[in-house]
């Protein structure tokens, strides 16, 4: 399960970094957001992960260590919203910027 | 708790109600919206200021750091709203630096585009609640509110040039903010906490093994904060960004890579400060090295600018450079003395950005980027003002502009450069005493070696500065090409006058900056007077046993 879940961590965020340093304001954005998910993951995965266990308190006394912290759970709720907003404000910014220099280079023109 | 204790979430809730307020009514009124829009710029400037006096002689409690319960959980689960006198001298220096930019964007660049104002408001609620939180993962979403602000002030005013230097800057900043989630996942997957003073008190007891994790942590979230501040090789987003930037964006935009460096002094001192054990002093070697790094990048930048917006950007990089190798230093006369400059820097290279669009003003964008042969654009100098023309002017054009304007270049210049008579010698000179006074205490090997490197490229810098600001003026001043008086308003020349005022008010109230600046860096430097504070402060007891009651 972590090997599974670092693997993905890594492939997410490596595609990722090498998508935002492509010249394409499209590839930086897809690069942008797979890194979003991979670092949503990675938060994700602070608060330990285990299998076959509760989601939530059960009856009776209690234990701490059998459940995951909530903590990041909820920090990782709040990241996602601000990712996915910030990314929909570099969309139009994207597509303002395919508009005014015509080209969908970053630079707003190819480098040859 | 009084009702002078809900004073600190003012300087938040604020800008926030006015943002939305804002946003409700319609573009056409202009008048409306501008008045709104300074009414809670002054309210929040006037509670900045009752809170620097409540941070510098203590409420009635007599606590100088006075922490603020959100939600009325006891600490250290509640999300902490924390004033000290750091906090409170931000607080006030972002006010003002508000007030100057928009003033000046009231003569024409608020009409440049839609919700100017709104976006202005919620800039300001980033940036306090970015000074005024004792939270981590608080501060990483106040950083978005600034940053998602920031995002449409860089666009505000459109063009190809800006949305350009926008993007780039946008997609940076999301780069930054995705290290910053990192580095607090790591760091509280060692200590189990977001509260910085309780996540303080935890470092010091972490297990050997999980250190390595812990240094990783600080290290990403240090780089996600470098990555703001504009620490070489970080920094070349820098430059594009806030030359493209309308003028009165630009001017409060000189602040924003000041939060980096303030997370920063905040952080290093707090959780890897002299108490924290073995982790003490961590990065501090590595502040240094980039700042005098910056500082060097920064001054290359400003000698082979050609256009003013440039040199004053890179005139930003040096300044937050100056500031990160002084705060590397870890010595308490030096960040009080990098304080001090920090607010004369900011004000200066405020009145900077908004002086250079008054004297661009009539000069050719073109000619900007190569005025060494700016006779070659003689000819296009006319179609220009024709275009200016059509733009209409408020209030009355001063006279004699150039000679006001002149003035006001020479002053910002002898600011930047750090000449006397003004703060920006003062603040040069503390600098300067501070690091070559410093004893062989620190964790830095070759005291000595790095307190030169420093002093020489202090002055080095100042000389640079001096060199460009010069050679522009003159080019500017007394050889036009064609002569051209640009026309100014007085609303656009004020703010201007404002901020060189602030200057000079500290460089004649000197004494008591520098004593203020003093204390805060003392109570940074021994941070368990903070953790103290912030750790025993009660929640407010409830008359009703349900909910809070005010």
């Amino acid at each position: 399960m972590d090997l599974i879940l670092a693997i993905g961590i890594g492939a997410l965020v490596g595609s990722g970094v090498w998508l935002i340093l492509r010249p394409r304001t499209y590839q930086v954005i897809i690069g942008l957001s797979l890194i979003a998910y991979g670092v949503n993951l990675f938060i994700f995965s602070i608060g330990r992960l285990r299998m076959n266990a509760a989601p939530v308190l059960a009856e009776g006394p209690i234990n701490p260590a059998d459940y995951a912290d909530p903590t990041p759970q909820a920090l990782v709720l709040t990241a996602i919203v601000i990712g996915f907003a910030t990314t929909a404000l570099f969309l139009v910014v994207l597509l303002v910027a395919r508009g005014l220099t015509g080209s969908d280079h970053v630079d707003g023109r190819e480098s040859n | 708790m009084g009702s002078a204790g809900h004073l600190v979430i003012l300087p938040i809730i604020l800008p926030l109600v006015a943002g939305a307020v804002l946003l409700l009514i319609d573009e056409r009124r202009r008048a409306l919206k501008a008045s709104l829009s300074i009414i809670a710029t002054v309210l929040v400037a006037l509670t900045a200021f009752a809170l620097l006096n409540i941070a510098d002689l203590g409420s009635g409690g007599g606590a100088i750091t006075s922490a603020y319960l959100l939600g009325n959980w006891p600490p250290p689960f509640s999300i902490v709203l924390v004033l000290d006198r750091l906090s409170a001298l931000m607080l006030v220096l972002t006010a003002l630096l508000a007030l100057a930019s928009l003033v000046f964007s009231l003569a024409r660049w608020d009409r440049a585009g839609p919700h100017f104002h709104t976006l202005f408001q919620l800039l300001l609620m980033g940036l306090n609640g970015a000074f005024l939180t004792g939270d981590l993962f608080n501060l990483f979403v106040f950083f978005e509110v600034l940053l998602a602000a920031s995002y449409g002030l860089m666009l505000h005013g459109s063009g190809a040039v800006r949305v350009k230097a926008g993007l780039h800057y946008i997609a940076i900043n999301l780069v930054a903010s995705f290290l910053f989630l990192i580095g607090i996942a790591l760091v509280f997957n060692v200590t189990g906490t977001l509260n910085l003073a309780d996540m303080a008190v935890k470092i010091p007891a972490v297990e050997p093994e999980d250190r390595a994790l812990l240094h990783a942590g600080g290290a990403i979230l240090g780089i996600a904060f470098l990555i703001k501040a504009g620490m070489w090789p970080l920094s070349f987003w820098l430059p594009n960004a806030y030359a493209a930037a309308a003028a009165p964006v630009a001017a409060i935009f000189a602040i924003l890579s000041k939060v980096g460096v303030y997370v920063l002094l905040r952080l290093s001192l707090l959780l890897f400060g002299t108490e924290a054990g073995v982790s003490a002093g961590f990065g501090t070697n590595w502040l240094v090295t980039g700042g005098i790094a910056t500082i060097i990048f920064g001054t290359v930048g400003v000698l082979a600018s050609q256009a003013m917006g440039r040199l004053a950007s890179y005139s930003v990089l040096v300044s937050t450079g100056t500031l990160l190798a002084v705060i590397g230093l870890a010595d308490i006369e030096a960040t009080s003395g990098a304080l001090f400059y920090m607010v004369s820097s900011t004000l200066a290279l405020s009145a900077f950005f908004l002086l250079v669009e008054l004297v661009e003003r009539s000069q050719d964008p073109v000619a900007d980027v190569l005025a060494v042969t700016m006779e070659a654009y003689g000819q296009r100098f006319e179609d220009d003002d024709e275009k200016d023309d059509d733009v209409k002017e408020v209030g009355v054009a001063i006279p004699a502009t150039l000679a006001v304007l002149g003035i006001s270049f020479a002053a910002c210049g002898l600011l930047i450069a750090g000449l006397p008579p003004l703060s920006g010698f003062i603040a040069k000179f503390i600098l300067l005493s501070a690091v070559l006074g410093r004893g062989d205490m620190g964790g830095v090997t070759d005291v000595s070696t790095t307190s030169w490197i420093i002093i020489t490229l202090l002055i080095i810098s100042g000389l640079a500065a001096m060199i460009s600001i010069v050679r522009a003026g003159i080019r500017t001043f007394w050889a036009p090409i064609e002569g051209v008086v640009p026309r100014v308003t007085v609303t656009e020349i004020l703010p201007v006058g404002f901020l060189l005022a602030l200057c000079l008010g500290m460089t004649i109230f000197g004494e008591r900056v520098m004593r203020y600046t003093e204390a805060a860096s003392i109570s940074l430097h021994r941070p368990s007077g903070y953790i103290r504070d912030v750790l025993s402060t009660p929640p407010v007891p409830s008359s009703t046993g349900g909910g809070y009651v005010p």
